[in-house]
Formats: C-alpha cells, structure tokens, sequence
C-alpha cells in the first residue's frame, strides 16, 4: 500500500480530477485534505521516533502568520515571505529543542514544553491583537483582482491551488521516504529505544534530534502558509494553539504513525468525518431548555474523541498499521509509540 | 499450616519452577536453600500472589491461596518480607510500619503492635520519624521485618533477608530471626546464606533450578556429605 | 524609567500583587487534584481542565435551569466531577496503565475532545454566566479585592491544609503516598491497587469540581475555557515537580504573580507569555522542576 507505484498512481488521478469535472466543494476538501496532510506528514517524521510534540500548532500558526504579516505590513511577496517564515520557525524550534534535548527532556515532560511552547505562540498572537487582529484572525491583502503569482493568491480558482497542493503533498511523502531510508531513521530508532547506548556507539543523538525537529517544524509552518494563501483567513484558533496540536496528533495516531500514507489516512479521515456528520446532522441547534441543546456542531470532535482514545487503546497503529498488521497476521497485540527513554 | 504441592511457576513462556512439593507446621521455622537463580524468590512471590502460578496447590490452613487475590493474602496472616526490603523510601519508619497493618482488620491492633515491634527493635523506636531509605541496611531489614509484623501474622515469609548486607549485619539478622522464632512464631526463610540459616531454623529444602533436590532437619542437612560440599565449602 | 519606579510602588501595583496572590490560591486549587492524580497513578489527565468545566456547566444548569440553590448544585458538582474521574479510570487509563506514558497522554487528549464535544453539543457555543456577584472588599480606598477571589483562596488554602492532614494522617492517606513509591508491594500491604487508583481518580474529579464550583462563581463558562486554565495547571505542575504538592502549590503563586504583573505592564496575554516562558526557561535550568524529589 505504501509503495511507489500506488502512491504515484494516486497523484496522477489527483491531477485529472479536473478533467472529470470535479470542482467546487469537493475540490475544496481535496485541497484541504493534501494541505492538512502534509501537515501531519511533518509532525509524524518526529512522532514515529518517539519525540511527540504536543505543540505543532505553534509551528503551523507562525507558518502562517508571519507570511500574511510580511505581506500586509511590508508588502513582501510570499516568495521570499515563506521562507522567511520557515527559517524564523526554524529558528524558534531549534531554541526550544535544543537546551530539551541538551538536558534529556523527554517523554511527557517534553510533550509538556511543546505544550507551552504552543501557548505562548497563541497568546503573543492574541497580545498583539493590534497587528495580528488577536481571536478575531486575520486576512491578507487581496492583491488586485483575480490570480496574482507574486501574492501567490489565487481566488476562485481552485485548480492552481489543487495542483499546489498535490505537488506538496508528493514533497512531504518523498521527505517522509527519504527519512525513513536513511541512516537518520536507525539513529533516531535506536535514540528511542535507548539514548546512552546510542551516545556510546557514537550517535550524535542531540544533533541527530534536532535536524529532525527542525524539518517537522519547517514542514507544518510551510503548511501554515499554505493555508494562509488559500484560504485567505487565519486565527490563532483554526491554525494554532492546542486544540490543532491535538488534532495533529489524533490525525497520525487513526491514520497511522509509522507509514507514509498514515498520516493522509488520518486527514481523509478527520476532514471526511467532519463533512459526513455536517451534512447528516447538520449545524443545527435545537435548544430544548434554557440552556441545554442539541448543538449539531459539537458532534464531529465528540465522535473524534471517542475515536482517539479507542484507537490509542485497541489499534495504536492507525488503520494502516492495524490493517497491515492484519493482512500479515502480526501477534503482536501490545504496541506502545515509541518515547525516548520516558521519565 | 502452610502446604505447597507440585506448584508450577513462572514469568511468561519461562518457567522457574517445577513441581515444588513444601510444608510448613505451625512454630516452625522452615528454609528454603538454593544457589543464585534457583527460583527461591519466585517461591515466595508465587505464595504471595505477585506472580500468577500454572499449575498445583497453595493452602494456608486448608484456605486456598492461589484463589485469593493477591492483596488479601495478608490477612490470611501471611506476611511477607520482600527481596532487598522494599521500604517506602521517602516515609518515616513509623509510617512504613502503619502500612504494615493497613488492612481494616488489623487497625484496631496498631498500637500493641506497635509497642511489639518497637520492644523487639528499640533502634526502630529512636528512628522512628526518620524517612525510612536513609537508614542503613542493617536498619532497614528491621523495619521490613517490623512492618511484617504488624499484621500479627501466622506465618512470616522472609526473602532473602541477609542479601547486600554486611557480615556483622547479617548475623545480627539471624539473631533476629532466632528471636522471632522463640516468640513462637511460623518462618518460612528463602535464603543464599546456608549456613548461617541452618543455624536458625528446624527444617530446610534444597531447590536446584526450580527443582527440590533434597530436604531434612537442619541437623540432617548441616552433617550431609553433599551439603557440604556443595554450600558449605568443605 | 522613572515613570517606572513610580508604578512598581503605586497602589495599583500592590492591588495587583494581592490579586496576584488570590489567583494564585485557585491555581493552587486546580494542580492539587492533577499532582494527586500524577503522583500516585503516573499518568497525565490532559482533560483534567475540562473535566472542571463539565462540572461548571452541571452546576450553572442546576441553578440556573433548574433552580436549586447553589449550594446543593456546588454539592452536585462535586460529586459529579468525582464520578467523572472514577470513570475516567474505570473506562480509559486502566487499560492503558501499562502503556507508554505517551499513550496515555494522547489518550487524554481524546477525552478532551469528548468533554468539549459533548459540552458543545448540550449546551451549545455561548458563554454562559451564573449572574453572581459577591461584591468587594475594600481593603483601603483604592485596594479593592473581590471576595469571590478571597473566597476562592480561603477554600483552597482549606483544602490543601485539609489535604495534608489526609495524606500524613490517616491510613489512605499514608497508602497514596506509599503507592507513589512503590507500587509493586502495595498488595503485600494488603491495597488493593486497583481500588486505590479508582479512590485516586474519583478525588481528583472531586477537587476538579471544587475548583469548578470557585470558577463558576468568577468565570463565563464556555466548551473551550478548559483551554485558558488547561496548560497553565500542567505547566504549574511540572514547574513544582510533577507528583510533587507542596512544589505545585508553591509554583501556582510564582506563576500567578507572574501573569498578574505581567499583565498590569501590558495586555494580560503578556502576563501568560511571560509566565510560559519562564516555565521553558526553567525546564532548561531545572528539568525535573523546582522542588522535584529524584523517583
């Protein structure tokens, strides 16, 4: 399922799904589904070995914002704005993970820090409401009318954002692959299972934690950006702050933490089941006493909790690890995701 | 009063121990002698519930013990004193000997008890406010053997009670046990120590890779041409 | 620089540290029952904020729809929270009791989708408020602390006095502390650990709805305010050392004198980034947390 040739074939139908006239809404949860996953696809490249980071909305939140504030503020294009964006999250992640990693922090107590790190992001950005717009979000400057590559904004026309966002959901796959075939992979395996002996075999295990920290973080601000571009509205809410680092999290874990193809599963999933229940149930309120309701609109992160805590329970691999575990008979039923040396 | 028979048990797909056939009458003291690795410790830890068993009997004056949850094994009064001692490090004496009587039945008893415990170990009295892992080893097996007490159990299981202490110590433990014992009370020793607790006790089983290999009055034992030679290096 | 000399001595800014103080108490309040929970059964209840807001909105539809006083209501709550971490044990972290620390995190990480879910769902996105006002006390012309405040302190500095005598006092009290530090002889002991880590996790909902009954009082409660307390209180832990109460207690006034002054130099967020900060400040410095005890 996770081989080349499947996951090739699947980009090709993405790209044609213009030509069999699919458009509009559906197109527009396509386009969330590969932007998203390529969220997730960045914050499972540390997940897998063991560095869970409760905190990915602060890198997807900087992502974003700091590319619509160089826009809005200083007339910068994207193009040089997004890197921009990257190198300052970068920057950020390497300052916070290194002195964790340094000081062997690890385990909860780090989920715990990135957890912060989260926070502290989401209220600089509600502190300096007066640039940021705060809670209420923030847009970026339409540019003209219409397409304009150098705003890299693209209204109403989705089909250049569909073929952005295939392109970029292929990158974070191949960045996945590259990992997963390198000597990074089996340094950071063995990191997890147990950090002194990999120090003594000559692992640069601060180092070797930290490039993959530094990618992740770059990968989910890149999707942040991306976001911001396409849908032309940002807050610190719907792009940062726990709730969407949970969210991350819950993705990779239904979907699938130790494959390629997890983390989309777990996107199709969490957008797919979102849709499902607004179109079955609705948005309604139906309000019954004073204050009680039936809020339809609580329903899909009702059902995405009942669903995290049964997976982390009886399928921690995801449906793809559980599903491959099935089809090669695994007996393995106990599985914990790996964390370094936990406290 | 204390019967096992052909008990098999282990840790997972590992067995430790096969056929384990070994009594215990009531004010006896009985020792169960082994070389490192033999499955003394998974005796005791089979008797006390910590690990599940496979297979055979465990009866505490006819009560079915494998049946009993592992937590209400103390109050078929027996009790246990653990490998290495097991204190609750970062509490005072008097409270590691509280949790010794801990089950409601036996909390009505806590001050005699108490006053038992501090008159066989008065250094536990003068300590007894201090956090129990700052003491010595010495100290330490007292108050394990304190706590155990406090149950005002029928039978003591003693696991290992000379292990990382030193010489001098370990025969100030013996001595203990001795006492104990003349109080009238049941001992069950699993113990590396052959000689020393050959000394102490009536009875003892020879186990061998968790297997009984022989078994007699300590006297038989003590004067055994194999013994000797196998534990007492002669 | 001068001009801020004169505000560190000005009256408000003594106010500021008061409230500082009384933020402080509920803080205090709320990392009590998340220590317990962490010291004696080792698992993290990320949903442990909004555990304290599903016992708000129970108390605000007991008053307010249904029109019990409030003290039964405060009363229900609390029972009621109790219940709710019994079966947060009973249902999920049992299972989990023997997986990865993190496991059992984003376990509760899904319970915190549930609570907010659920909470969206009966009682729908709007801030509710109870409409209740204590008033005032004026401590001098211009000091005025709100008694729902004072309130709240005096209750939590009852509570973990009471808390105290519990935990070194009586027989359960001395097998929490015992299990914390070795949980493998506990049934030597004669506890049932199981029953222990129930008892554990119902105390735990139950100071959960304490803290709710003082919040309701202060506070609109909304399905997502588990987010603005939340990370706060896990933070506040880890800083005093995580299982550690006297630590946590100790770091809720730090952290709450932290946000209160931060927030009277700038908007309040300010106080919290502050306060954020120096926790990962003091990760680096001191990892297992201020008053940590080495486990």
């Amino acid at each position: 399922m996770n081989n080349k040739y499947f996951i090739g074939c699947l980009a090709v139908i993405l790209c044609l799904l213009p030509l069999f006239g699919v458009q509009g809404y559906p197109l527009h949860i396509i386009i969330t589904i590969l932007i998203w996953s390529f969220a997730y696809t960045g914050w499972s490249i540390m997940g897998r070995f063991g560095l869970v980071s409760l905190g990915h909305g602060a890198f997807m939140a900087m992502g974003g914002y700091i590319t619509a504030l160089l826009w809005n503020y200083l007339g910068m294009s994207p193009w040089l704005g997004i890197p921009i964006a990257l190198v300052i999250t970068g920057i950020l992640a390497i300052i916070v993970a290194y002195p964790c990693f340094k000081f062997r922090i690890v385990g909860h107590y780090f989920a715990l820090v990135t957890l912060a790190l989260s926070e502290v992001v989401r209220q600089v950005i509600i502190a300096t409401r007066d640039y940021t717009g705060g809670s209420l979000g923030y847009t970026p400057e339409p540019h003209g009318e219409g397409w304009s590559i150098y705003a890299i904004q693209f209204p109403d026309d989705r089909i250049v954002f569909l073929y952005i966002a295939i392109f970029t959901w292929l990158v974070g796959i191949i960045i996945w692959k590259i990992i997963d075939g390198s000597m990074s992979r089996y340094a950071l395996e063995a990191i997890s299972e147990d950090e002194d002996a990999s120090s003594a075999i000559g692992v640069k295990v601060t180092n070797e934690k930290l490039k993959i920290t530094v990618l992740s973080a770059i990968m989910t601000a890149f999707a942040g950006a991306l976001y911001c571009q396409y849908q032309m509205f940002i807050s610190p809410d719907t792009i940062g702050g726990v709730g969407i680092s949970l969210q991350i999290v819950f993705a990779v874990v239904v979907g699938g933490i130790y494959s390629s193809l997890g983390p989309t599963v777990g996107a199709v999933i969490t957008l797919i089941l979102a849709e499902m229940l607004r179109i079955s149930i609705g948005t309604a309120t139906v309000n019954l006493t004073e204050s009680l309701t039936i809020n339809a609109a609580g329903f899909p992160l009702f059902i995405y909790g009942i669903m995290l805590v049964g997976f982390i329970i009886f399928l921690p691999k995801g449906i793809v690890g559980g599903l491959s575990d099935l089809l090669s008979k695994k007996e393995d039923k106990s599985f914990n995701i790996k964390s370094s040396n936990v406290k | 009063m204390l019967d096992v028979s052909s008990l098999n048990a282990g840790y997972g797909s590992f067995q430790a121990l096969f056929d384990i056939n070994i009594n215990v009458n009531a004010g006896e003291a009985v020792a169960v002698i082994g070389p490192n690795g033999a499955g003394k410790t998974t005796l005791m830890r089979a008797i006390s519930g910590l690990i599940p068993v496979n297979d055979g009997k465990i009866h505490m004056e006819g009560t079915d013990v494998i049946r009993t949850p592992s937590h209400d094994i103390v109050k078929l009064g027996i009790a246990h004193v653990p490998e290495h001692r097991r204190l609750f490090p970062r509490m005072s004496v008097e409270d590691n000997l509280r949790m010794g009587a801990f089950s409601p039945q036996f909390r009505a008893n806590f001050q005699n008890r108490l006053n038992f415990v501090y008159s066989l170990f008065p250094k536990m009295q003068e300590r007894r406010n201090q956090y129990a892992g700052t003491m010595s080893g010495g100290e330490q097996q007292m108050c394990a053997i304190g706590r155990a007490l406090m149950s005002d159990p029928k039978i003591l299981l003693m696991d290992e009670p000379s292990a990382g202490l030193a010489p001098v110590i370990v025969q100030q433990v013996f001595e203990l046990i001795k006492k104990i014992k003349n109080e009238g009370l049941t001992v069950l020793i699993v113990e590396q120590n052959v000689k020393q607790v050959l000394k102490v006790v009536d009875r003892a089983y020879i186990i061998e890779a968790g297997s009984l290999k022989m078994e007699g009055t300590s006297a038989e034992l003590l004067n055994s041409k194999e013994v000797q030679k196998a534990y007492l290096g002669m | 620089m001068a001009e801020f000399t004169e505000s560190l001595f000005s009256i408000f800014f003594i106010e500021t540290l008061m409230n500082g103080l009384l933020l402080g108490g509920i803080l205090a309040l709320l990392s009590i029952g998340l220590n317990l929970i962490f010291g004696v059964i080792d698992v993290v209840w990320i949903c442990y904020a909004e555990i304290i807001m599903v016992g708000m909105y129970l108390i605000f539809y007991l008053n307010n729809d249904l029109g019990f006083h409030i003290i039964p209501s405060m009363i229900a709550g609390i029972l009621f929270s109790g219940l709710v971490g019994w079966l947060t044990h009973k249902i999920v972290i049992s299972r989990l009791i023997d997986a990865a620390p993190i496991n059992q995190l984003i376990a509760t990480g899904g319970l915190l989708f549930f609570f907010q879910g659920a909470a969206m769902i009966v009682f729908g996105i709007e801030f509710r408020n109870m409409g209740m006002s204590l008033g005032s006390l004026a401590l001098s012309e211009d000091i005025y602390l709100s008694w729902t405040r004072l309130l709240s302190f005096a209750i939590s500095g009852v509570i973990v006095v009471g808390l105290y005598f519990f935990l070194s006092k009586s027989y359960l009290g001395a097998a929490i502390r015992a299990i914390s530090q070795d949980k493998e002889i506990m049934s030597l002991m004669g506890v049932d650990t199981k029953k222990l880590y129930l008892l554990t996790s119902a105390i735990g909902g139950a100071l959960a709805g304490l803290a709710a009954c003082l919040l309701v009082l202060q506070y609109d409660v909304h399905p997502f305010i588990g987010l603005s307390f939340g990370p706060i209180t896990f933070i506040i832990c880890v800083m005093g050392g995580l299982g550690n109460m006297v630590g946590g207690f100790v770091a809720a006034f730090i952290f709450s004198e932290l946000i209160t002054i931060g927030g009277y130099f700038a908007e309040i967020e300010w106080g919290y980034v502050l306060a954020f900060v120096f926790f990962i400040v003091m990760m680096f410095i001191r990892p297992e947390g201020l008053f940590a005890r080495k486990s």
